[in-house]
């Protein structure tokens, strides 16, 4: 009973870890989906958004207003920040590379990501600055059952509540609206989609206004997790092998390549790590994405890519 | 937000491509690198280090007019942690200055195994105050290493001496379960030997556990410690991994009062970002803790006062930047002993290495350099190029770090004999030919 409880704990924490990696993973797949292009600055948004947030409401509790007021007016300077550098990126850099191909877009994504960690810790300021914006304490379920119980972290449920809020959302958007249905217009063929009067420039402004978006949400939960900091960029590369798995243009395949990444590393960690040496979690996980990849280089829920030769 | 104002205002400089000076070099000058890394995941402890060491050097030029008149002429490198950065930083700093560098601090234990060899090559002494090869202490063989103020078996040591205090003896030990929560790298797998000779010595259960850099992931780690439930967990981490730690233990409701940090895990930053959930978490001290001492005042004087200084005020006498302005000051005492013999002008690398290993700080020159209560008497030698072993633990209260114990020695019989062992595999390895120490001077 002691064995089943332990490892129903190492799942169940897996699985929540892996909704937080969804979470950064989700700002990958909305820019892949809408443009085409692999954002490898995903993980420097999620810095940035995380900074503005962090900052703006430091110095506004500083300034004695209510705690719920200066959230409000924190979050919706990160978003003018968000959107500012939406609107930055493709003035500079998407717009004057359209038409180029998909690596040259890729490699403009890298130089991104330098100049958006080097601005947002000089601008910013390069420390930890803690935040708490969800309880971080856990829950004891089955005490009965199990001795000792199963631990849930609240942070990993709060995590999951945002992550499916955000998905319902986002299919909504792209599925219900007109601007998302230009979106995927746009993702499918751009020239076409500009052909029949689709602005591309704004299209591409609010696909990277939208994950910078996703970027501030996931900036709130892992903020409350480390603190805001730079190693939050790293979360990108916890994102990869997620996005491998699920698709990169699956929004639903974010959350399952999460899932299976989440569960699959930490199950190995426990179980496998003591008998190779530990410290196998981030390896495992590309390990199971490569699995993916030669079974279905598209992943689980990408689209398949079917081309006349 | 003037300073984010300032900030911005120094990026819009930036941008506009404002050039950057490069520090002339002058043929009466003592050239002093400076490895260090204010980006990357590890800057939130590298730049406050950082910090001290550059106001240091600035503090001696400034008050004193140098070593006995020689200026100090430094330059940063940027390795950000990553060793081969580190080495690429040595190589083209290594020459710099009329005699090239008097001496090199990594901050790294990885660039310092990745250097030991080179700097023994191009006789640049590498000292590493606090951390790099445990086994560099027998200076007969390492003749360039210089592991000042204790090594990662001396801290496993007197952590375990802690331990064995708190439960009551060192006979309490037997049958306690004791993990090693560690960076994944040379740095945190230095003081497993030591842990393992003293699991063997008294009888306690030792648990390594790897964490993965740089660390923002350990779930997994923290429910195997919630299902394996040990008596205490020692944490060797560095950056974000020491706070990610603090906050999963909180978690799994691990007690804080149970980890005992390294002096690299026992900062400001490593328990801030965990907010109260840090409080009761402990820490071994490099000696020194956080707070300021009579030199602080200089440096508010001559720098401060003058908008000369590195950092903000209000960061002066932060536990790294007062580890940082230690480690440069035992630097320019080295020069200082060196000019005794070689003469008052810049040194080459190999007379500096001399002055390190013939290095004393009584009690009255520590009072007389302004670090009375952060150091205790430090005294190198060609078989002990550690020069002090001594360490203190200090538990963070939720606002402050407070000093909880007496001072510790390291228990030299213990480590002497793994220090021996792994020291002569490297010389054969090496094929170096050991020093006799009762021959030199």
């Amino acid at each position: 009973m002691i064995a089943l409880g332990q490892f129903l704990e190492v799942l169940i924490g897996g699985l929540m870890s892996g909704v937080l990696y969804s979470l950064v993973a989700l700002g990958f797949v909305l820019i892949f989906k809408a443009s085409g292009v692999f954002n490898y600055a995903q993980g420097a948004m999620v810095l940035l958004a995380g900074l503005a947030l962090v900052r703006a409401l430091d110095l506004l509790v500083a300034n004695g207003l209510p705690l719920w007021v200066a959230v409000v007016l924190a979050i919706g300077f990160a978003a003018v920040i968000m959107a500012a550098t939406a609107w930055l990126i493709e003035r500079l850099v998407i717009g004057p590379l359209v038409n180029q191909d998909a690596l040259t877009l890729f490699m403009s994504t890298i130089g991104v990501t330098f100049v958006i960690e080097g601005a947002a810790e000089m601008i910013f300021g390069s420390d930890v600055y803690p935040l708490r914006l969800f309880p971080t304490d856990a829950w004891f379920l089955f005490e009965g059952l199990f001795p000792g119980g199963i631990l849930v972290n609240k942070l990993d449920v709060w995590g999951a509540l945002i992550a499916g809020v955000l998905v319902a959302g986002l299919a909504v958007f792209f599925q219900r609206t007109k601007t998302g249905r230009a979106l995927r217009a746009v993702a499918d063929d751009h020239l076409a989609a500009h052909s029949i009067g689709i602005p591309i420039s704004w299209i591409w402004f609010v696909v990277w206004l939208v994950a910078g978006l996703v970027a501030l949400v996931a900036a709130t939960v892992w903020g409350t997790k480390l603190g805001v900091q730079f190693s939050i960029t790293f979360l990108a590369l916890k994102a990869l092998p997620v996005l491998i798995i699920g698709g990169l243009t699956s929004i639903p395949g974010a959350i399952v390549g999460g899932l299976i990444v989440g569960a699959g590393e930490k199950l190995a960690e426990v179980y496998l790590g003591p008998s190779i040496g530990g410290g196998i979690e981030y390896w495992f996980a590309y390990v199971l994405a490569l699995a993916v990849l030669l079974l279905r280089p598209q992943g689980l829920f990408g689209e398949r890519i079917i081309e006349r030769i | 937000m003037a300073s984010i104002a300032r900030n911005v205002l120094m990026l819009a400089a930036a941008l506009a491509g404002a050039a950057l000076s490069a520090p002339a070099a002058a043929q009466n000058e003592q050239f002093i690198p400076i490895l260090s890394y204010r980006t990357g995941p590890y800057a939130v402890n590298g730049a406050p280090y950082a910090n001290g060491v550059v106001d240091y050097y600035n503090l001696i030029n400034e008050r004193d007019g140098g070593i006995n008149g020689i200026k100090i002429l430094i330059e940063e490198c940027e390795t950000g942690y990553a060793t081969d950065k580190g080495v690429e930083c040595y190589e083209r700093l290594k020459s710099k200055g009329p005699t090239g560098a008097a001496f090199i601090n990594p901050l790294s234990t990885g660039i310092t195994f990745a250097l030991t060899e080179k700097t023994a090559t191009d006789k640049i002494p590498i000292i590493t105050m606090g951390y790099g090869r445990a086994d560099s202490k027998n200076g007969a063989v390492f003749a360039y290493n210089f592991p000042l103020l204790g090594t990662y078996w001396s801290a496993a040591d007197i952590a375990i001496q802690y331990v064995a205090k708190e439960l009551g003896g060192f006979d309490k030990l037997k049958g306690r379960k004791i993990s090693l929560l560690y960076h994944d790298s040379p740095y945190g797998k230095e003081p497993i030997p030591m842990l393992q000779v003293l699991a063997q010595k008294y009888g306690f259960d030792f648990t390594p556990i790897p964490v993965t850099h740089p660390g923002v992931e350990q779930k997994s780690q923290w429910l195997a410690i919630r299902q394996n439930r040990p008596d205490y967990v020692l944490v060797w981490g560095w950056g974000v991994m020491n706070s990610t730690a603090i906050n999963e233990a909180a978690a799994v409701a691990y007690p804080r009062d149970k980890m005992i940090g390294v002096w690299w895990s026992g900062a400001e930053p490593d328990v801030t970002p965990a907010g109260d959930q840090a409080a009761g978490y402990k820490s071994l001290m490099l000696q020194h803790g956080a707070g300021k001492f009579l030199v602080h005042a200089d440096i508010e004087k001559y720098l401060y006062a003058k908008g000369k200084g590195s950092t903000e005020p209000g960061k002066i006498g932060e536990i790294l930047y007062n580890r940082g302005m230690t480690n440069a000051m035992l630097g320019v005492e080295a020069i200082r002993k060196a000019q005794e013999k070689f003469g008052k002008k810049p040194l080459t690398g190999e007379q500096v290495r001399w002055g390190l290993e013939n290095l004393i700080l009584t009690a009255d020159r520590i009072k007389e350099l302004g670090f009375e209560g952060m150091l205790k008497p430090v005294s190198i030698s060609c078989s002990d190029h550690e020069g002090a072993r001594y360490g203190r633990v200090q538990q963070w209260d939720g606002k402050g770090w407070k000093v909880i114990s007496d001072w510790y020695t390291a228990d030299e019989s213990l480590i002497e004999p793994l220090v021996a062992d792994v020291s002569a595999k490297y010389a054969a390895e090496k094929k170096i030919q050991p020093r006799d120490c009762a021959k030199e001077t």
